[in-house]
């Protein structure tokens, strides 16, 4: 499958990035490995791309006023391997080594992940419990916008059309906290079924979020509430399940119905909440 | 627009205008004739077309030629030495690690990969590094065995030299 033609341009710096994309129906190429495949398809056909694989900066991984800063064209495998996220940030280390395959993990950028929104993604529902902030772009400056904001529907974010994600900016967890992703993958794409970020900070605080379970990632205050302050053992790890999935339309498709995605996901909760006790 | 490109292939260096819709494998296909590359799903899938891209295992069918101006790419053809098998390759022959060979020359270059990071895999360690490569004959049995054979060949012939100096 090839795709539609297009125009190419490949760009060294955000600013050239930024001003290539006011022309119209220009889009950005990152790691190419979800667009590429829509372009095969033929499901999108963008007159013209602008690669950022060569803008040096958006790879930067580095620690900066108490806060871990992830370049958006970082690739999962750069995030998986840094010693800055495995130190503070484990269960993105978890989380990305379960992101498709090798070859997937060498090309796809956790900028491209969070701008495609793909319901099923691993990166959303991490960023979205690491109370993460996504730096963007545009030819107006930067904004900086909440994981919990950015997030709006089944492939849809607040990122503007002629903005650029530059980086994610995750604040530093004090010491004593404790983190997992646990993920039932798609046996064949290795998509998130149902993927559950937790993490528990030593104050008693918790944040739940959740990914592949309905149309965008999000956090789960039921369940957070269930638990706050309250010591993590099965009394209150039950209540949490409970009080889970409130007032959420949850996803039924061919891989899973409704009843079994709901199960499932309460059943990765349990896991998650056992593997941060 | 055409874009011109600079590659080097297997330590051969070409350059050439391309469409920027061109796909990595079938520039490699198709342009180079290096045709040990597969096309398998053709969907980011099957692992068939794994090349190394700046020494990284790379789905070239989900990469565009353009993509790769300016790197280096090893594929299958550029895996042996003066007609010397590399030892994955004298592997997957010593273990019957084939049937058909369709999946094979993406096995060895996503296991080419995996070996680059760690020497000593063991099982599990192969069975996860090889997730993105589909065989349809072997059941992957056959594979892990040659795997694991071409780790110990290769840590032996590191150790082989330095015994041969003493
Ligand atoms: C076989 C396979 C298995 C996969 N399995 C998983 C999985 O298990 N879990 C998972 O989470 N993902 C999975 N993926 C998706 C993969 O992680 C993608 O690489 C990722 O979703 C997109 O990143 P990219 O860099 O490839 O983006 P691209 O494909 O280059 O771009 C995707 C979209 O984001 C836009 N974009 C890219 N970068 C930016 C930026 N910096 N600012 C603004 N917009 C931008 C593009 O314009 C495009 O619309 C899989 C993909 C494949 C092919
Ligand atoms: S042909 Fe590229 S992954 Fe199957
Ligand atoms: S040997 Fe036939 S597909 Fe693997």
């Amino acid at each position: 499958m090839i795709p539609a033609a297009f125009e190419y341009e490949k760009v060294t710096t955000v600013d050239e990035a930024i001003a290539a994309l006011s022309n119209d129906d220009t889009k950005i190429l990152a790691g190419g490995h979800s667009l590429i495949p829509a372009m095969k398809l033929r499901l999108s056909r963008p007159a013209k791309l602008v690669d950022i694989g060569g803008i040096a900066a958006l790879k930067d991984l580095k620690e900066e006023d108490g806060e871990i800063v992830i370049g958006a064209a970082a690739t999962h495998a750069d995030i998986m391997y840094h010693n800055l996220i495995r130190t503070h940030l484990p269960f993105f280390t978890e989380g990305a080594s379960m992101i498709g395959d090798v070859q997937v993990r060498n090309h796809g950028t956790i900028g491209g992940s969070l701008a495609h929104a793909d319901p099923a993604a691993d990166w959303p529902a991490l960023v979205l419990a690491a109370d993460a902030t996504i730096e963007v772009r545009g030819s107006d400056g930067s904004r900086r916008i909440k994981a919990t904001d950015f997030f709006t529907g089944l492939f849809t974010t607040r990122l503007g059309p002629n903005e650029i994600i530059t980086a994610v900016r995750i604040p530093k967890p004090a010491d004593g906290a404790k983190s997992t992703y646990q993920k039932f993958p798609q046996p064949a794409s290795r998509f998130a079924l149902v993927g559950c970020a937790v993490i528990r900070f030593a104050d008693g605080s918790t944040n739940i979020a959740f990914t592949g379970v309905a149309e965008n990632a999000f956090r789960d205050s039921g369940a957070e509430q269930a638990l706050a302050g309250k010591p993590v053992n099965e009394e209150h790890i039950t209540a949490a399940v409970n009080a889970a999935l409130q007032n959420v339309d949850v996803l039924g498709d061919h891989y899973a119905s409704i009843p079994y995605r709901t199960h499932l996901a309460k059943v990765f909760l349990r896991k998650a909440l056992w593997a941060v006790k | 627009m055409n874009t011109s490109i600079h590659v080097t292939v297997n330590g051969v260096q070409y350059s050439h205008m391309v469409e920027p819709r061109l796909l990595l494998v079938n520039y490699l296909r198709d342009v180079l004739r290096l045709t040990g590359t597969h096309v398998g799903c053709d969907t980011s899938s099957c692992g068939a077309c794994t090349i190394h891209l700046n020494g990284k295992a790379t789905k070239c069918c989900t990469i565009l030629a353009v993509q790769a101006d300016g790197c280096e790419i090893t594929t299958i053809e550029g895996l042996s030495h003066n007609g010397e098998l590399h030892p994955l390759q004298e592997a997957f022959n010593e273990c019957h690690g084939l049937q058909c060979g369709f999946c094979t020359p993406g096995m060895i270059m996503t296991a080419a990969d995996l070996l680059q990071h760690n020497s000593q895999p063991s099982e599990t360690d192969i069975r996860h590094a090889l997730e993105g490569n589909f065989c349809r004959c072997t059941g992957y049995h056959n594979i892990v065995k040659s795997v694991q054979y071409a780790a110990e060949k290769i840590s032996e012939s590191a150790v082989a030299p330095a015994e041969v100096k003493a």
